[in-house]
């Protein structure tokens, strides 16, 4: 392996490059994105759709659907016993050796994760039964104690349940016992909690906390809501238009935005205690003009600028490139000293 | 003088639709029963935002569909200017269908994507008579100016827009006949973070220019502390409290409203949550628990929340509470 991974590093993926190439279109969904995963921690991936947040995700797990290739860059990722891979190069075999085992996703949407004709015990047991040799009895009694592990109550009625018997949050925990029950280093999880309500997404995000606690796995969160992001976050990364343009530390991020996009996407957020005066009366809120530009028609400059309080001329000359600022963070924009 | 401002306030406070008692019930089956609303009264004053907030199963776009007779109430009375609408035939229903309308949540499954935006708002000047020709042309340049598009996006069709543009389409098409009420289902959920507060804007000019009174239903609570004056927070199809947003979101008193505020993520780390306010899941609507249907996940609960269904009652300044121990809490 010519790359190198500092110690602490179980994830770092390096200038990616996802493209969707088809005759007529080059659709560079993940366009030279960078960042680090330290062990033991949760990075969040922000954006909006058409970010590339997704698409980021899928490229480390290897899920990409035609046209979907990725085109150039590392992921570089340290397995359980110290050895460093580039998936980026890996193919559909060498995925299976490590996806479950080594790295596992979550989804949105468990009910279309979830095979309907199976019992969730079964598909548990299967799980465990891919990676590792093991009896019968000893299927279902490790996936009972997983079942245990992500706080189904009554589990042991439960193990027998098909997934339509089940609620949409108790369905999430079924997919993170899944997830879990080989013990994998890292964890990929996409919006696993946008399809739920607020006190079933508060359960789900207090699970994951304990959860990371107790078997010390790394997580990749990927989600839109800011909300979630200061939940859950140790470090940050805001993608916009298939670009990271903005990257800190949690704390470091929320208290002082050094990229336009991220200050407009927190100051957007209604907040009664800013928007509304003395008097009762609201306050416009504030908006970023515009809409996300389709990844296929991008400016030629930053792909902010046009919607960009905060735009001079040299914006639109050429992309920025992600630069230090602040203590120890990146931003891609020429003015962020200036934010 | 005098006289006249007296006559302006009270018309301000007089409520433009009067919500008594709506329940709404659908067959399930083995003649079983969804209790999707239940015995829901709150009032909507004219020219205020009321918000419905509750989560999935609660009830709250069934109440609003229900309110306008898109589904029909199993019983209940919405007096809308002192008339009751469920009283009224389907041809009399329709006359007032121009006086309320909706905006929906889905702003890519509600424009027909066959038709030109000239049409879909024409679709709505159609069902109020309104002729064609010139003058219809120039009323849909203006309803497309008044929610922020151009006047030559007539001719393009959906597919066209983006989100936030075509739910200013829907917008625009439930403006079009100059309605008084307009319930909006979610109207934001479906946007991105950045196109959201474009939209709420709107909603709130729009508000103000034409003297809307709006119904909005929403599941995000800083949504509704924001745009709305009152706030009615349902669960598994009942009223657990309501009142001036001002009031329920300073002093909520009703334990399942804590828990949703305890709950919703702020965009503050150095205000995380500490532990999880609420267990368990929102029980079915076909078997709902007896007395308080929130005792289940209420962690206030006693062994009397199970007997009775604790009454709406107002503990004053319109705050309204359904909780038998509210008292005790004071």
């Amino acid at each position: 392996m010519s790359e190198t991974l500092a110690a602490d590093t179980i994830l770092s993926v390096r200038d990616l490059k996802t493209w969707f190439v088809t005759r007529r279109v080059i659709a560079k969904a993940v366009d030279g994105v960078t960042f680090d995963l330290k062990r033991g921690e949760t990075l969040a991936v922000v954006g909006e759709s058409g970010s590339g947040k997704s698409v980021t995700s899928l490229s480390v797990m290897g899920l990409l659907s035609r046209p979907g290739r990725i085109e150039g860059g590392n992921i570089l990722f340290r397995d359980r016993a110290g050895k460093v891979h580039d998936l980026a190069t890996f193919g559909p075999a060498d995925f299976r050796k490590i996806r479950g085992r080594e790295i596992a996703m979550i989804f949105q949407e468990p009910m279309t994760s979830l095979n309907p004709l199976y019992t969730v015990g079964d598909q548990i047991g299967e799980m465990i039964a891919l990676h590792e040799k093991v009896s019968r009895e000893e299927k279902r009694k490790r996936a009972l104690e997983m079942l245990k592990h992500v706080e189904i109550p009554d589990a042991a009625s439960r193990l027998d349940d098909y997934p339509h018997q089940m609620s949409g949050g108790m369905r999430q925990r079924v997919m993170i016992a899944m997830a879990l029950a080989c013990n994998p280093s890292l964890l990929i999880a996409d919006e696993p909690t946008t399809a739920l309500d607020v006190t079933i997404q508060a359960q789900i995000l207090d699970l994951l906390r304990r959860l990371q606690q107790q078997f010390g796995m790394s997580i990749l969160f990927i989600t839109h809501n800011l909300g979630v992001v200061a939940e859950i976050a140790h470090n940050v990364v805001v993608m916009y238009a298939g670009r990271v343009v903005e990257q800190a530390p949690v704390n470091d991020l929320f208290a002082h935005q050094r990229h336009p996009y991220t200050k407009g996407l927190l100051a957007c957020t209604p907040n009664a205690g800013r928007d509304i005066d003395a008097t009762g009366e609201r306050r416009a809120l504030y908006s970023i003009p515009g809409s996300v530009p389709p990844i296929t028609a991008l400016p030629p400059g930053c792909a902010f600028e046009p919607r960009c309080d905060f735009a001079i001329p040299p914006c639109k000359a050429a992309p920025p490139p992600l630069m230090p600022a602040g203590s120890d963070g990146f931003s891609r924009c020429i003015r962020s000293a200036e934010l | 003088m005098s006289a006249v401002i007296e006559i302006d306030r009270r018309t301000e406070t007089k409520p433009l639709l009067v919500v008594e008692g709506l329940t709404k019930h659908f067959p399930a089956r083995n003649g079983r029963i969804v209790h999707a609303v239940e015995d829901v009264s709150f009032e909507v004053k004219r020219g205020s935002t009321v918000g419905l907030v509750g989560e999935s199963g609660s009830g709250k776009t069934t109440a609003g569909r229900a309110v306008l007779r898109l589904i029909e109430p199993t019983a209940g009375k919405a007096l809308f200017d002192g008339v009751d609408l469920f009283s009224l035939s389907a041809a009399e229903m329709r006359a007032y269908r121009r006086k309320l309308q909706i905006v929906f949540q889905d702003p890519f499954s509600s424009l027909n994507p066959r038709l030109r935006v000239a049409a879909i708002l024409g679709e709505a000047l159609d069902a109020c008579g309104f002729p064609r020709g010139k003058a219809r042309r120039e009323r849909v340049a203006e309803l497309l100016t008044l929610v922020g598009l151009s006047p030559d996006h007539a001719t393009r069709y959906p597919h066209e827009f983006s989100g936030g543009q075509r739910q200013r389409i829907g917008i625009a098409r439930a403006l079009a006949v100059e309605p008084e009420f307009v319930v909006a289902d979610e109207p934001v959920s479906a946007l991105d973070v950045s196109v959201q507060a474009q939209v709420l804007n709107l909603l709130g000019e729009l508000q103000k220019k034409l003297g809307l009174t709006l119904l909005f239903i929403a599941h995000d609570l800083s949504v509704v502390e924001y745009l709305c004056d009152e706030v009615v927070v349902l669960y598994l199809g009942r009223v657990m409290e309501r009142g001036p947003s001002k009031l329920v979101y300073a002093a909520p008193r009703h334990p399942y409203t804590k828990a949703l505020l305890a709950t919703a993520p702020v965009p503050d780390p150095t205000r995380r949550r500490t532990h999880v306010a609420l267990t368990g899941d929102i029980p079915s609507p076909i078997a709902p628990p007896s007395g308080c249907v929130f005792r289940t996940r209420c962690p206030e609960a006693i062994a009397a929340c199970a007997e009775t269904i604790p009454p709406v009652v107002e503990i004053g300044n319109g705050h309204h509470v359904a909780c038998i121990r509210h008292d005790e809490r004071a």
